[in-house]
């Protein structure tokens, strides 16, 4: 109890100045911990990073020793380059410096983790990306309990509400179905690593052929080297003869809507998955037939499910609707405050079509 | 209502035309004449009045969703539309419901007779029984913001398609005063026109611009290649009013503007001459403030138009007069399809009988030898406080909207500034969470002071790359809007510049927009406000 009371009382008198004594800090390069001397998720250089996950906003390139999640190997080699890599299983810890880390499952992506740091009792715990619902390929979400919980929240707004998963399922099958009938060919976009493959997963596969954009056919080959079983699908190569995929479905990453790549397929009825798709005006904006709201991370109640979950006294918001959630959770009674870092834009996918906008993170 | 629900997401799932039009035949063919005919006002934006004001529904809707009225607020930022951040945030519904479209907007006509709790218990009760599609629609008919991404004219075309009757025909029959209570669909489609609206105005014919931007300037020869010989072509004056449609039928004075709305009784001077005119006349022209013979900036007329009443002080501040230019109906008989010199002719005779030329007057035509002579004058509109000039074919007819070819626009280039973008403010409907509404400022000694907003002119990728600026440059915020650390430069075009002692910086920009962008400038080489006021004359 009265460790309790010491560590409430610091928190609420020192705010952001006692960080130098926490155990995750933020500074300039990442979440730092300073008794580790390591970085989890950086997003300049360092010596030592743990990675949450393989996104390129939170594994970056520069690194000179990486841990990962097993299931994030190959991915990482593909798009990092040959790094010095290691890696750990879920529930399995290693002691860095005196510092024991452990990874827990966080539900957002093949091989996502959240990173649970201890030292000395002190028990924080970085979510990296998260999701609650279980989507059949990541191992499910597991709340860790903790002192100290960092957080992610994309979509930290109480408009954002997802149906379940299966319901989305549906509306895109359904759609793809009637595209097939009319001769069309279904384009649908989402990111190359994560929602791709939970779309495959989701198709109905006696509809008709799933095709993939080179950027995804090359995450998927990564993903299946390192064991992860994926639905059939054909690579679009240069050779492609576009009339074929009619009656077929195409994915794509957003960083393809609209380019030349798209526009040569014939009579397209384009689609778009992502939680940013349960706003109308960003569905109109991105001149997609249709918006799939289907998303990897948590929405309003699950967030806050999970925060609460994990028992914390304190929670700190790295990304998203960090100003508005944190007030939020304040009011009711939590100890919740924001950090500034440089997750939640994704970059890598700047391939045959240009820019990713920031708004693109799916 | 379901069927007008999902009338509204089959439409929002596709952006080609012949789709729209085929998903409005579809629900046409399927729904009764009541919904049709509800359905049809509502997309001819024929709204039923508010019964409930926005701030109690916004209020019970906080209730239900157990939020405070900041997070609601910050909720509405993200979405940009009251009615769909409502239907997001309300809880599961407990029920369904069964109405039709006509039924639910009779019910809302109903709510007039109800005191405070009895609408909220009506409310609450219809939020629970639909899903969120419907409760999306019902909120924007009940909020009085129902819009829709459906033009006129392709309810027109999937209603002509349906009907075999003309498109024009059509068009023409859906405007005026009607009411969905009392017209019938029956009475739309009968072959002869069975309307006895003496009020029902026609379809205004609209033009293309000439030229779009400043940087498509189009010279005198381009206008020679693309328009042939001058003498084909009568130039007017383009005048900066407001377009207006004048009645006279069965003794009854009428004066539509361009949008649609019945503004008789916003100019009562303009009934003397209207009074006058034979029976059964119908004229298009500009509803302007006047003074003498010099017509006034639009600003004068703008700050008449926002007043509820008309005081004799406000109407002795902006006299109306009434620039005509065309005439559609004669003597009771439609002469649109006449050519435009016959009609001209008999505008000009209408004007010619009339006692009072100083309110009711002639559009002048402007005589051109070649496309250089008017290109020289049009430099000069400025100087006869017009906006540009308005070229029409002599031999044309009268269109049905915005038709190429006949009537063309050609405004003057626009004044322009560079300015500093100081504060932004997201948008709405498509530009919904992006930072999309700016406000600019030029130096005044070593400060920046506002002088203007401006929404549009900015490709997608631009608007990015703004939003991605103000997101990290942000200095204050004021409920919605941001100060932004000045840093960007803009050239803003703007039509006309007035004294104002409202603004601060003392001038106010006539329609303002963001001509591009200058990553050239630092905000040390934006303009001055001295250089503004230069432009006052």
């Amino acid at each position: 109890m009265l460790a309790f009371l010491r560590l409430k009382l610091s928190a609420a008198s020192d705010g952001y100045s006692s960080m130098a004594q926490a155990l995750l800090q933020f500074n300039d390069k990442g979440i730092y911990c300073a008794a580790g001397d390591f970085y989890i998720d950086p997003w300049k250089p360092v010596d030592r990073a743990v990675i949450t996950h393989a996104h390129a906003d939170h594994a970056r390139w520069g690194h000179k020793h990486y841990l990962a999640h097993h299931l994030s190997r190959e991915i990482m080699y593909y798009r990092l380059g040959e790094i010095s890599l290691e890696t750990l299983e879920y529930g399995e810890s290693t002691v860095i410096n005196g510092v024991k880390v452990t990874f827990y499952p966080a539900g957002h992506i093949i091989g996502s983790a959240q990173v649970r740091v201890e030292y000395k009792g002190e028990v924080w715990v970085a979510s990296g990306d998260y999701k609650l619902e279980d989507d059949g390929l990541s191992a499910p979400f597991e709340p860790v309990k903790c002192h100290t919980f960092i957080s992610e929240c994309t979509f930290g707004m109480p408009v954002y509400k997802w149906r379940p998963q299966q319901e989305i399922y549906n509306d895109i099958n359904q759609w793809w179905k009637l595209n097939a009938e009319e001769g069309r060919t279904t384009v649908v976009a989402g990111y190359s690593l994560g929602k791709a493959q939970r779309i495959m997963q989701g198709l109905d596969p006696s509809i008709g052929k799933i095709y993939l954009h080179g950027v995804i056919a090359n995450s998927n080959d990564a993903l299946m080297r390192n064991g992860i079983r994926l639905p059939d699908a054909e690579r679009i190569t240069a050779e492609f003869k576009r009339e074929q995929a009619r009656g077929g479905i195409v994915i794509c990453p957003p960083s393809a809507v609209g380019s030349p790549w798209m526009r040569k397929f014939p009579s397209v009825s384009f689609g778009y998955c992502s939680g940013w798709m349960a706003i109308r005006g960003a569905k109109r904006r991105r001149a997609a037939d249709r918006g799939f709201v289907l998303s990897d991370h948590a929405d309003w109640d699950d967030l806050i499910k999970a925060i609460y979950a994990t028992e914390c006294e304190s929670v700190c918001l790295t990304h998203g609707s960090t100003a508005s959630f944190s007030r939020y959770l304040r009011e009711q009674g939590l100890d919740a405050y924001e950090a500034e870092t440089h997750y939640g834009v994704e970059d890598d996918e700047v391939g045959e079509a240009g820019e990713t906008k920031a708004e693109d993170v799916i | 209502m379901k069927d007008f629900a999902k009338l509204f997401s089959d439409l929002d799932e596709t952006n080609k035309t012949s789709e729209k039009v085929r998903i409005l035949k579809d629900y046409f063919m399927f729904v009764s004449d009541e919904d049709k005919i509800s359905t049809l006002a509502l997309f001819t934006g024929r709204k039923p009045r508010r019964q409930i004001n926005s701030t109690l529904i916004k209020t019970w809707a906080m209730e239900l969703a157990h939020i405070p009225g900041w997070l609601f607020e910050e909720s509405y930022q993200v979405v940009g539309d009251l009615g769909e951040t409502i239907a997001l945030l309300l809880p599961e519904p407990g029920g369904s419901q069964d109405k039709s479209l006509t039924e639910w907007i009779a019910e809302i006509n109903g709510l007039a007779a109800l005191d405070e709790g009895e609408k909220k218990e009506w409310l609450l009760s219809a939020w629970d029984s639909m899903d969120r599609q419907e409760r999306f629609v019902f909120n924007k008919i009940l909020t009085g913001s129902f819009r829709v991404g459906v033009s006129h004219s392709l309810i027109v075309k999937a209603l002509a398609e349906l009907s075999g009757l003309g498109a024009s025909v059509l068009t023409h029959r859906i405007m005026g005063n009607w009411d969905p209570a009392t017209f019938s669909f029956h009475d739309l489609m009968q072959e002869q026109d069975a309307s006895e609206d003496i009020s029902r105005p026609y379809p205004f014919c609209l033009a293309y611009p000439v030229q779009e931007t400043s940087d498509q300037a189009k010279s005198a020869e381009d206008l020679d290649v693309a328009l042939g010989s001058p003498e084909q072509w009568q130039a007017e004056w383009k005048w900066d009013g407001i377009r207006a449609q004048v009645i006279f039928r069965g003794g009854e004075i009428f004066i539509w503007s361009r949008g649609e709305d019945l503004v008789t009784d916003k100019f009562p001077e303009l009934h003397r001459f209207i009074s006058e005119l034979p029976d059964g006349t119908v004229l298009d022209g500009e509803a302007i403030c006047f003074s003498g013979s010099c017509p006034l900036p639009f600003n004068v007329l703008q700050t008449r138009i926002g007043r509820k009443n008309l005081t004799k002080k406000i109407m002795a501040e902006s006299p109306m007069a009434f620039i005509v230019y065309d005439c559609l109906e004669f003597e009771g008989d439609d002469i649109r399809s006449m050519p435009l010199r016959h009609r001209r002719a008999v505008v000009e005779r209408l004007h010619a009988m009339s006692k009072h030329q100083d309110i009711f007057r002639l559009s002048e035509v402007v005589p051109f030898d070649s496309w250089q002579d008017l290109y020289d004058l049009r430099l000069t509109a400025r100087e006869h406080v017009a906006e540009g000039f308005m070229l029409k074919r002599v031999e044309s007819v009268y269109q049905t909207g915005r038709k190429r070819g006949d009537w063309w626009k050609w405004k003057v280039d626009p004044l322009t500034v560079d300015a500093v973008m100081v504060y932004a403010q997201k948008g709405h409907g498509r530009r919904a969470d992006l930072y999309t509404d700016y406000t600019f400022a030029v130096w005044d000694g070593d400060k920046l002071v506002p002088v203007a907003k401006a929404y549009s002119g900015l490709t997608d990728k631009e608007i990015n790359q703004v939003d991605h600026y103000v997101k990290r440059n942000t200095l204050e915020k004021f409920g919605p809007v941001r100060t932004v650390k000045p840093g960007l430069v803009f050239e803003i075009g703007f039509e006309a510049i007035n004294a104002s002692p409202r603004h601060k910086s003392g001038v106010a920009l006539r329609f303002p927009r963001i001509l591009r962008w200058r990553h050239d400038k630092k905000i040390e080489e934006a303009d001055h406000l001295e250089a503004l006021k230069s432009m006052l004359g």
